[in-house]
C-alpha cells in the first residue's frame, strides 16, 4: 500500500468526479427539467391517473434520487476495489 | 376504550420506550456523546437520520400544504429529498473519512483557521436555534391538541423527555430513540393513508392509489375527480403550476442545498463505522424519508377530496348540493372545537358553501346561486393530517397513533438539533479554543451542561416565540445553503481553496442572504422595519426570500474563488489532508 504511485489516487478521483457528474445530470433532469421547467409540456401525457409532469415533481424524482444514491454507493465500492483504495475491514 | 384513553396509552407508552432506551444507552465517553461511539450500522443510522430530518412540519404540515397547493408544493417534496443526493455524492463520505465530531471542526481543520471555525459555529448555532424553536412549538401544539394540556405544559413535558435521553446519552441516546421514533411516526403516517387509499380507490398502496381510478365504479381517475371538484368551486387546479417558474426553481434549489448543509443532518453521518457505510447510509436515510414523502401527496390529495365532498355533496349550484350544517359529521364538530375548522352561515341558508371567494371569475357564478361568501372561514392546513383518521372513520387507536407520531417527529428533530448546538459549544468553542487541556471526563460533563442549557433556551423560545417564528425556517435553510454547504463542498473538491477564500465566501453568502431576507421580512424580523413589502412585485427577479439561499450560495462561491486566487495557496499538509479524505482507505502509511 505504501509505495503506490500517486497517479492512482488522481485517476481514482477523476473517475469519481466523472461518475458523480453523470449522476448529477440525471438528478437535474428528473427534478428541475421534468418536474419544473417542462412540467406543462409533460402534463399533456400521463401514466395511470398521474399527469406526467406532476408525477415527476411529487413521486418520480424522489424514486430516481433514491436510485442514484444506491447506484453511486455500489459503483464507488467497485471503484475503491479496482484502485486498491478500499477500507480495511 | 375511548379515544382519549388510547392517546394517553400510546403517547405514554412511547415515552416509556424512549426512557428505557435512554437508560440503556448512557454515554460513557465523548465518543459516545458526540458520535454514538462511531459504530452505528448504515441502516440504523439511515432510520435515525430520517427521524432527525422529518420534523413536526414534515409530519403534520406538509400533507396539508400539498392538499391546498397541489403541484405548487412540489419544491418542498423535491427540495427536501434531492438534498440527500448532494449529501451522498458531494459531502458525507469525505466528511466521514475526515472523522471529526462536529461540522465546524472540519471547517477549522480544512481551512487551518479558528476564525473560519468560529464563523461556522455562529452559522450553525443561528440555523439550529431558529429551527429548534419550531420543533418546541410543534411539541406544545401536538400535546395541546391531543392531550388537552396547556401549550406551556406540553413544551415542558417535551423538554423533560428530551432532557433525560439527550443529556444522559448524547448522540448515543438520541440515535436509538430516533430509531424508535421513526417507527412510531412512520406507522402513524402510513396506516391512515393506507385505509383512505383503500376507501377511495381500492388500492392499498397510497402511491399507486393516487394514480388510480375511483373505487365508486365511475372509472374516473382520482386526480381528475379532485381537479374537477375544486375547479368547479373556483379553486386553482391541483396538478398544474401557478407560480413563477424561476421562483419554483430557485426555491427547490435553495431547499436542496440547505438540506445538504444542515449540520444536524451532516453529523449523523459521523456516527457510522466507515466511508462505505456513510455512502450507503444516506441512501437508507432517503429510503426511510421517501416512505413518508411519497405518501404525503396521496394523503394531501385524498384528504382534500374527502373534505370537499363532505361539504359539496351534490352538483354545484343546486340547493341540495351543499351539506346542511346541522347534519355535519362528528369529526367536523370535534375540530370546530379546536378552532382549526370554523363555519359562518353568511347567507343564512343553514347549508355550508365552501368555495374560492377570491376568484373573480367564480364570484359572479357564486352570487347567482345566492352564495354570499366562503362559509368555511377557517380550514387549517394541519387538519389534513390530524383529522385524517376521523374523516376516514378509523378506529380510536389509529387516532392515538397519529398523536404519538406527531410528538415523535417533533422530539426527534429537536434532539438532533440540540446535539448539534451543544457539541459546537462544548467541542468547538470550549475544548478547541478556550480550554484545549480539558480532560475527556470534563469535556463530557461540559457537553451535558451545554445540552441542558440548549434545552432550556429552546424551551423558553418555544414558549415565548419571537414574533418571527413562522419566518425563521427560511432563515435556517438560507444560512445552511449560503454559508455552510459551499465551504464544505469547496473543502473537498478544491485543493486551491484557502482560509481567506473560505472566510470571505461564508461572510459574503451569509450577509447577502440575511440582508435579502431582512429587506422583505424586517430587520431582525422586527415588524415594520422591512424596506419593501414581502410581495412578488418587489422581489428581485420575482425570487421570494425563502428562495434566496441558492443565490447566497452562488455569491459565496464567487467571493471565495476571487479571494482565494488573490491570496496564498493552502499549506502542503492541507493538500495532503485533502488527498487523504478523497479516498476511503489509507493512501500512504503514516
Amino acid at each position: 500500500m505504501s509505495d503506490r504511485p500517486t497517479g492512482t489516487a488522481a485517476d481514482y478521483w477523476r473517475a469519481n468526479v466523472r461518475l458523480l457528474l453523470k449522476l448529477l445530470v440525471v438528478w437535474f433532469v428528473v427534478s428541475y427539467l421534468c418536474g419544473i421547467l417542462l412540467v406543462d409540456v409533460l402534463n399533456a401525457f400521463s401514466i395511470g391517473g398521474y399527469p406526467l409532469g406532476y408525477f415527476f415533481a411529487q413521486q418520480g424524482s424522489i424514486y430516481v434520487f433514491l436510485f442514484l444514491i444506491f447506484f453511486y454507493a455500489w459503483r464507488m465500492n467497485k471503484l475503491d476495489r479496482e484502485f486498491g483504495v478500499a477500507e480495511k475491514e | 376504550m375511548d379515544t382519549q384513553t388510547w392517546i394517553y396509552l400510546m403517547v405514554g407508552g412511547s415515552f416509556l420506550l424512549y426512557l428505557v432506551i435512554a437508560i440503556a444507552s448512557r454515554a460513557g465517553s465523548t465518543d459516545d456523546f458526540y458520535v454514538a461511539g462511531g459504530g452505528v450500522g448504515p441502516v440504523a443510522n439511515g432510520m435515525a437520520t430520517a427521524a432527525d430530518w422529518m420534523s413536526a412540519a414534515s409530519f403534520i404540515s406538509m400533507a396539508g400544504l400539498i392538499a391546498f397547493l397541489g403541484y405548487n408544493a412540489s419544491p418542498y417534496l423535491m427540495g427536501w429529498t434531492g438534498g440527500f443526493v448532494l449529501l451522498a455524492l458531494l459531502l458525507a463520505p469525505y466528511l466521514r473519512k475526515f472523522g471529526s465530531f462536529t461540522v465546524p471542526a472540519f471547517i477549522g481543520a480544512r481551512y487551518y483557521s479558528n476564525v473560519a471555525r468560529t464563523v461556522a459555529v455562529i452559522c450553525l448555532i443561528v440555523a439550529s436555534i431558529t429551527y429548534v424553536i419550531g420543533q418546541m412549538k410543534g411539541v406544545g401544539v401536538a400535546f395541546g391538541r391531543f392531550l388537552q394540556v396547556e401549550f406551556e405544559t406540553g413544551v415542558m413535558i417535551g423538554m423533560a423527555v428530551v432532557f433525560v435521553y439527550a443529556v444522559l446519552g448524547g448522540m448515543k441516546g438520541i440515535t436509538y430513540t430516533q430509531i424508535a421514533q421513526y417507527i412510531v411516526l412512520i406507522f402513524a403516517f402510513t396506516v391512515p393513508a393506507v385505509f383512505i387509499s383503500m376507501q377511495l380507490t381500492g388500492v392499498p398502496l397510497p402511491q399507486i392509489g393516487l394514480g388510480s381510478t375511483m373505487a365508486d365504479g365511475s372509472g374516473v381517475y382520482l386526480l381528475e375527480r379532485l381537479d374537477n371538484v375544486i375547479t368547479d368551486l373556483g379553486f386553482d387546479s391541483f396538478t398544474t403550476p401557478e407560480h413563477s417558474t424561476l421562483n419554483v426553481f430557485m426555491l427547490t434549489l435553495s431547499l436542496m442545498i440547505g438540506t445538504a448543509g444542515l449540520p444536524h443532518v451532516i453529523i449523523r453521518f459521523f456516527t457510522v463505522r466507515k466511508v462505505t457505510d456513510a455512502r450507503k447510509s444516506v441512501g437508507w436515510a432517503l429510503f426511510f424519508i421517501a416512505i413518508l414523502y411519497t405518501t404525503a401527496p396521496a394523503v394531501g390529495a385524498m384528504a382534500r377530496l374527502n373534505l370537499m365532498e363532505t361539504v359539496q355533496t351534490g352538483p354545484v349550484g343546486e340547493e341540495t348540493g351543499n351539506l346542511k350544517y346541522s347534519e355535519r359529521p362528528q369529526w367536523f364538530k370535534t375540530w370546530e372545537g379546536t378552532g382549526l375548522l370554523a363555519f359562518e352561515d353568511k347567507n343564512d341558508d343553514g347549508r355550508i358553501q365552501y368555495y374560492n371567494a377570491n376568484s373573480e371569475e367564480f364570484a359572479e357564478e357564486a352570487s347567482s346561486y345566492g352564495w354570499e361568501g366562503n362559509e368555511m372561514v377557517t380550514v387549517d392546513r394541519d387538519i389534513m393530517v390530524l383529522a385524517n383518521p376521523e374523516i376516514a372513520q378509523l378506529p380510536s387507536w389509529v387516532i392515538a397513533l397519529v398523536a404519538a407520531g406527531g410528538v415523535a417527529a417533533a422530539l426527534s428533530t429537536a434532539a438532533g438539533l440540540l446535539l448539534a448546538i451543544s457539541s459546537a459549544i462544548s467541542h468547538d468553542l470550549l475544548k478547541s479554543m478556550l480550554k484545549p487541556d480539558i480532560s475527556e471526563k470534563n469535556e463530557l460533563m461540559a457537553g451535558r451542561i451545554a445540552m441542558t442549557g440548549s434545552i432550556l433556551v429552546a424551551g423558553y423560545l418555544g414558549m415565548n416565540p419571537p414574533g418571527f417564528a413562522a419566518e425563521v425556517v427560511a432563515l435556517a435553510f438560507g444560512l445552511a445553503a449560503s454559508s455552510i454547504f459551499p465551504v464544505l463542498l469547496m473543502g473537498v473538491f478544491s485543493k486551491r481553496m484557502n482560509r481567506e477564500g473560505a472566510i470571505a465566501g461564508m461572510l459574503a453568502g451569509l450577509t447577502a442572504t440575511v440582508l435579502y431576507i431582512f429587506v422583505f421580512k424586517g430587520m431582525f424580523f422586527i415588524p415594520g422595519t422591512n424596506l419593501f413589502p414581502d410581495e412578488a412585485g418587489y422581489w428581485f427577479l420575482g425570487i421570494q426570500p425563502e428562495s434566496f439561499g441558492a443565490i447566497g450560495a452562488a455569491i459565496n462561491f464567487i467571493a471565495a474563488f476571487l479571494v482565494s486566487r488573490a491570496t496564498p495557496a493552502p499549506p502542503a499538509e492541507i493538500r495532503d489532508m485533502i488527498e487523504d479524505i478523497r479516498v476511503p482507505g489509507a493512501l500512504r502509511q503514516v
